[in-house]
């Protein structure tokens, strides 16, 4: 808009920043069963979640063999997978949460190396 | 095909012709690998086993898709006839979309494709299905990081398929040098299928290929197939033994002279039969007699025209005097008018079948079979009129083939080799004599019967065709004008010669005459010299006897006593 100037704007962005700081995520964990995958994955993800987004997060751990019709629904082949249902956009996260930075990175928590 | 003992358990796949070419279909319970490049009918081959499986054989089936959501595979394949949505409703079939977006996935260490696994086995136990098709798994090294751990994955993936009993296949895009891209190959090898789709001379056709098939025989070769509105369908060669069962039963050719010179009868029935001459020499006159003759018996008859028009063809015949629009009208005799460069020999091929197999005539005619010659596909061609000739043949029909000899090549040579597939062979020639071509027809061959081995002069006239002897002198043979001036002459001739005896036999007589007259003369001089001799005899004796009486009249006068007779009796 040409009434806004470029002072405000950089006020906007501060302001969203801190605002996303405070967004709820909503995180959903699928594993399959007791793989050491698996137990890996939860340990990682509750770790990172604990250290960045403690507070305003919500995870959910499912097990796929428990409900396995979510896997058509949910679209998941690989496990672990982690889906960040919100904020938006979706990101889907596979893998035992081991590389922590790419975790992040998914969360859109930190920039991509 | 005979169950042989051990024979590997099949799934039929129901797709005409592939079911014949892999011995009753596809490995039960293996994954099969079907791989081709782009657009070669994968997909559909896949999901046609699918179907046909939950109709016909009550299997039903997943379909995993990798590629095509659920809502454009239903509409993809509901122009081939499949309700998918049906078929869904009715628990026959599962279809699931794979959705991958590589961008939204972020790989953050190990992981596997138990999420697949899961979904897969949850989806065949919820219909019970006994097929499954995964469309394109290497979507995954393109939607996945990390090709280590797919590689591994994939493998269990087939050893799990195959533990869980499922019939599957697993389609690939074909890749340089390999079969598949990912080289899929080296997990699925129970059973590889190529597609191929190539266009050759501006004309596609599709191939498919059994390459590998454990533990069952299988056709090796490239067999051409078909997508049509109902769905795929192979050409294997039918008859891959030549097992079929001759038959003694003959079938006239329309021209009594004709069937005169093959043994009296005709030509067999289911046999192959070739017609082949230079341009205008009246093979389609003679296919049309064939033809016509058929549909008089009140057989039905397939005409294939690759070169006129239906309407051209009945007008043309309709000047010698065959009415071919009445055995339309009556529902005899169908004709098929397709330009040969209208599709590849296998669409030919496959539409041919299809018109058999739905009119079920007693004769096919196919003119010309040259005409699909186009560059250098006489292989090709050879190969199909083979399939065409042993489809015939397993379903006893007589085929009638006419072939163009171009001018200048040897007659007795076909230009796509096909003589060997041929029972009867009738050669048709202009023969060239004192300014004219004309018409000569003799069989080159005929098997399995005692036929002429005459040329016959072949007239084309307003009834039709016409068979004469030709003239054969010294002169060799003579044909048309020559034969009628050869006729005439020879007629002459023979005026002359009755003439010439009818002189003799009067000179004869004029001889005689004379003769007779000439003895009537003679005897007539004979006679007036016999008369005038004894004439003078006569004179004779009268005048000696004047003497004597003289004499004695002297001697009385002299008073002689000599006897006056007894000189007259010494000069007796």
């Amino acid at each position: 808009m040409p009434k806004k100037q470029v002072r405000d704007s950089t006020q906007e962005f501060e302001r969203a920043r801190v605002r996303a700081q405070k967004t709820p995520y909503v995180l959903k964990l699928y594993v399959t069963g007791t793989t050491p995958q698996s137990a890996r994955a939860i340990a990682n993800i509750k770790k990172l979640c604990e250290i960045h987004l403690k507070g305003r997060y919500e995870l959910d751990v499912v097990d796929l063999y428990q409900q396995p019709q979510l896997a058509q629904g949910e679209q998941i082949i690989a496990a672990p997978t982690l889906i960040k249902k919100l904020p938006l956009p979706q990101r889907r996260i596979i893998g035992d949460m081991s590389k922590s930075e790419r975790v992040l990175a998914g969360l859109d928590l930190q920039k991509k190396a | 095909m005979p169950k042989a003992r051990g024979q590997l358990p099949k799934a039929p796949t129901g797709i005409q012709g592939l079911d014949e070419i892999t011995g009753g279909g596809l490995p039960k319970g293996r994954p099969t690998l079907v791989c081709g490049s782009a657009g070669c009918g994968k997909t559909l081959l896949a999901m046609e086993f699918l179907v046909r499986g939950a109709i016909q054989f009550n299997e039903p089936g997943v379909f995993m898709a990798f590629e095509e959501t659920a809502q454009d595979l239903t509409q993809n394949v509901a122009s081939l006839g499949f309700d998918l949505k049906d078929l869904i409703a009715r628990k026959k079939m599962v279809l699931d979309f794979v959705y991958i977006e590589r961008s939204e996935i972020e790989e953050t260490g190990e992981y596997d494709l138990e999420g697949l696994f899961i979904r897969l086995g949850h989806a065949i136990d919820s219909i019970g299905a006994k097929r499954v098709v995964l469309d394109t798994i290497e979507s995954l090294f393109s939607g996945l990081p990390n090709p280590l751990i797919l590689r591994a994955e994939l493998r269990r993936l087939f050893r799990w398929l195959k533990a869980k009993g499922v019939s599957a296949i697993i389609t690939g895009e074909r890749g340089e040098g390999t079969l598949t891209r990912q080289g899929l190959e080296e997990y699925v090898s129970d059973c590889v299928i190529v597609l191929d789709h190539r266009a050759n001379e501006q004309v596609s056709s599709r191939r498919l290929r059994v390459v590998k098939y454990r533990g069952s025989t299988h056709g090796t070769n490239e067999y051409p197939f078909l997508i049509d509105e109902n769905g795929i369908s192979v050409l294997p060669v039918t008859s891959l033994g030549l097992q079929q069962i001759a038959s003694t039963g003959r079938i006239p050719s329309g021209i009594p002279r004709l069937d005169a010179m093959l043994g009296g009868a005709g030509y067999y029935r289911g046999s192959s039969i070739l017609i082949s001459g230079t341009a205008g020499t009246g093979k389609s006159s003679l296919a049309a007699h064939f033809a016509a003759a058929a549909c008089r018996r009140g057989e039905r008859a397939l005409y294939f025209a690759f070169e006129e028009s239906p309407s051209q063809i009945i007008r043309n015949m309709h000047s010698i005097g065959i009415d071919l629009q009445v055995w339309v009208k009556k529902g005899l005799l169908q004709f098929q008018a397709n330009r040969p460069t209208f599709a590849g020999l296998e669409m030919h091929l496959t539409m041919m079948h299809k018109a058999i197999n739905t009119f079920k005539p007693q004769v096919v005619i196919v003119d010309p079979l040259n005409s699909f010659v186009i560059g250098g596909n006489e292989i090709e061609v050879k190969a199909m009129l083979m399939r065409l000739v042993d489809f015939l043949k397993m379903n006893r029909i007589t085929g009638l083939f006419t072939n163009l000899t171009s001018g200048g090549s040897a007659l007795e040579q076909t230009d796509i080799a096909i003589s060997s597939l041929i029972d009867t062979w009738l050669l048709l020639r202009d023969i060239e004599i004192g300014g004219e071509r004309n018409r000569g027809l003799y069989i080159l061959k005929s098997r399995g019967m005692a036929h002429s081995n005459q040329i016959r002069e072949f007239l084309l006239t307003d009834n039709g065709v016409e068979l004469r002897d030709v003239y054969v002198g010294p002169s060799g043979v003579l044909t048309g004008s020559a034969r009628l001036a050869q006729e005439a002459q020879e007629q002459a001739a023979q005026m002359m010669h009755e003439q010439e005896v009818e002189r003799r036999k009067l000179e004869l007589e004029r001889k005689r005459r004379v003769i007779e007259a000439q003895i009537a003369a003679m005897r007539a001089e004979f006679e007036a010299q016999e008369a005038e001799t004894l004439n003078i005899i006569g004179q004779e004796h009268a005048r000696e006897a004047h003497l004597s009486q003289e004499r004695a009249d002297m001697a009385l006068s002299r008073k002689a006593d000599a006897k006056p007779n007894q000189h007259k009796r010494g000069s007796k």
